[in-house]
């Protein structure tokens, strides 16, 4: 096991060097001179000094790379040149609306998944199954943004149980917070939960097929009681997978649909960061999501290899 | 033994299903694409014309599915928005097979060596990057533009099939065939195209379609923020973007391309999953 997560341990720390030198490369190398691109072209010569200067471009490309590096793991992400504060600051702020935004999604996305994938496999090839899949289907073609927006115009226009869009904050309380969350987290939640509740259902329908099912049939269980007491336990891994895949899906998706309500999170930030050509802005936003893709699928494999000691030998390469 | 009954009629109405879900998916395929192949010579109205006099027509006979408002046919516009979302979708199919397939070969060839390790970390690597953050970068650099939206959409497409053929192809590394093509002499790229490639084939097609519908909800997404085509070229994405602060009075606005996305990425879909069980029926059960 041991050898197993050092191994895994130093392929992360690769892929996050490798990540960073490419965004590094994309943003601040690939435009030429940053300080030229983000002031536009008429920009007087001493104004492109001062921020050349503020953006320590004086070094060389390799210097300035390991500076953003190290700068980045004591948790300093630079200056916004368009807000005149600290990166980390504005980062840490739209957090507590993108992060809580992609935990709700997740859960929904599990509250909603899990009955609807074992209530398919329990019903095989009936009615129940066909309707879950076809629910699915459509779940999965449906472009989030778009249901959103249907869904401002039904709960907020029409009903007016719900906000159209905007944070309430959490100093407004728990309640006013997460209810302008509700809609965001429905329609984040709503491809990714018919993506695992198929398979769920298909994971399920693996392990019923398994011979210790049908030693528990044979033991006198019913069909209900093996899949309540064997398989489901067992068909958990795969869907444990996704569901950590998904988290960091959900807080890149999450960008497009905090457009649609207006939440002041990292997605408001990072377009808006587009337009005004702040560079140091997208980039540290960019680097802070692909860390945690990494992380979680970092965190996943770990998890797995925990249940699963067959990975481990394989990691191993036995 | 009602075990085995509930499979058998299961398996059935699956293989019924399956086909049925290539009938309905090759259906919606072709009509939309067909849609956006008529557009090119001919649409209801030309929609470079405004007529304000014309604005927030809701659907009637002269305008099927009414006007926008600037008194554009919301019908012609999805029509020529087709062609955006498909060939966006379909480049960007094209990068991801033109440089994932050979890799992926590649590094089935050399199972083990560096170069397998090589392109497989990179793929990783490139995995952590979902499509809108790549395009986001590319869009931080060099501007929002329909060529960019398939750059970035594209470069996600790589990885995929750089694993699904290596993965393909490593099963079929060990048949006796391939076994005594190195008998004859071929060396490994000659084996990789010639009995390799084409055993892959139906895979890639699956996944291919799959891909593509993936592509289409993209490029919608893209353009919705602002990050894909821009105006003049007409987008489902960008017209759902522009319909948003009109939802409340012109409802009719936001539903139509976005019927339009749903139906053709569902259409994809089915299609996919209807190839997946008439090109290998032993896949049918694992179908999800």
């Amino acid at each position: 096991m041991l050898r197993y997560m050092l191994k895994r341990l130093v392929s992360l720390c690769l892929s996050l060097l490798v990540a960073s030198a490419v965004i590094f490369l994309c943003i601040e190398v690939v435009p030429g001179d940053p300080a030229a691109y983000m002031l536009g072209m008429n920009a007087q010569e001493d104004t492109l000094a001062a921020l050349r200067a503020e953006l320590g471009l004086e070094g060389s490309t390799l210097s300035r790379y390991f500076a953003w590096v190290g700068g980045m793991v004591q948790g300093d992400f630079g200056t916004s040149y368009t807000y005149r504060t600290p990166v980390a600051e504005m980062i840490g702020e739209r957090l507590w609306v993108s992060l809580p935004l992609a935990v709700y999604a997740l859960v929904l996305s599990t509250v909603i998944a899990f009955p609807a994938g074992i209530w398919a496999a329990s019903r095989r090839g009936r009615l129940a199954d066909y309707g879950v899949m076809g629910m699915t289907q459509l779940g999965v073609a449906i472009p989030n943004f778009w249901f959103a927006m249907l869904m401002v115009l039904v709960f907020a226009i029409n009903l007016r149980w719900m906000p159209a869009g905007g944070f309430a904050g959490w100093d407004e309380g728990l309640f006013a917070a997460l209810k302008s969350l509700t809609l965001p987290a429905i329609a984040l939640a709503l491809p990714q939960a018919s993506i695992l509740a198929r398979v769920m259902r298909s994971s399920l329908l693996d392990t019923l097929g398994e011979d210790f099912i049908r030693t528990a049939r044979a033991k006198g269980l019913t069909r209900a009681q093996a899949l309540w007491r064997h398989a489901l336990r067992n068909a958990l891994i795969p869907v444990l997978t996704i569901i950590g895949l998904q988290f960091s899906f959900l807080l890149a998706g999450a960008i497009i649909i905090e457009n649609v309500f207006y939440l002041p999170g990292l997605g408001r930030l990072v377009f808006k960061a587009i337009s005004a050509r702040d560079l140091i802005v997208v980039e540290s936003v960019v680097m802070l999501l692909v860390f945690a893709v990494i992380m979680v699928n970092f965190a996943v494999d770990m998890a797995y290899a925990a249940v699963d000691p067959r990975l481990r030998k394989g990691g191993q390469g036995r | 033994m009602t075990a085995r009954l509930d499979t058998t009629t299961g398996s059935g109405m699956r293989r019924a299903m399956g086909n049925r879900s290539l009938v309905i998916g090759l259906f919606l395929t072709v009509f939309f694409a067909g849609m956006a192949l008529i557009s090119l010579i001919w649409v209801p109205y030309d929609i470079t014309q405004l007529h304000i006099a014309d604005k927030l027509h809701t659907p009637e006979p002269a305008h099927l599915l009414g006007t926008d408002h600037f008194g554009r046919d919301i019908l012609s516009m999805i029509m020529v928005g087709a062609r955006t979302s498909i060939a966006v979708a379909l480049v960007a199919v094209g990068i991801g097979m033109g440089l994932g397939v050979p890799l992926g070969l590649w590094a089935a060839a050399r199972k083990g060596s560096l170069v397998d390790e090589l392109i497989m970390r990179g793929n990783d690597v490139v995995f952590a990057f979902p499509s809108l953050l790549i395009a986001i970068i590319i869009t931080a650099i060099f501007g929002a533009s329909a060529l960019n939206a398939i750059i970035a959409i594209g470069i996600f497409n790589i990885p995929v099939f750089a694993r699904l053929t290596r993965s393909g192809a490593l099963s079929l590394w060990t048949r006796d065939y391939v076994l005594a093509a190195r008998v004859a002499g071929k060396g490994p790229a000659r084996i990789s195209i010639e009995h390799i490639l084409p055993n892959v084939t139906n895979l890639l097609i699956v996944q291919g379609t799959i891909q593509f519908s993936l592509g289409i909800l993209a490029e919608a997404g893209l353009s919705y923020v602002g990050l894909g085509a821009q105006p003049p070229i007409p987008s489902w994405g960008r017209m759902l973007a522009d319909s948003q602060t009109m939802i409340s009075f012109a409802p009719h606005l936001a539903i139509f391309p976005g019927l339009a996305i749903l139906f053709t990425v569902l259409g994809l879909n089915l299609l996919g999953d209807g190839l997946r069980d008439s090109f290998d029926p032993r896949l049918r059960r694992g179908r999800e």
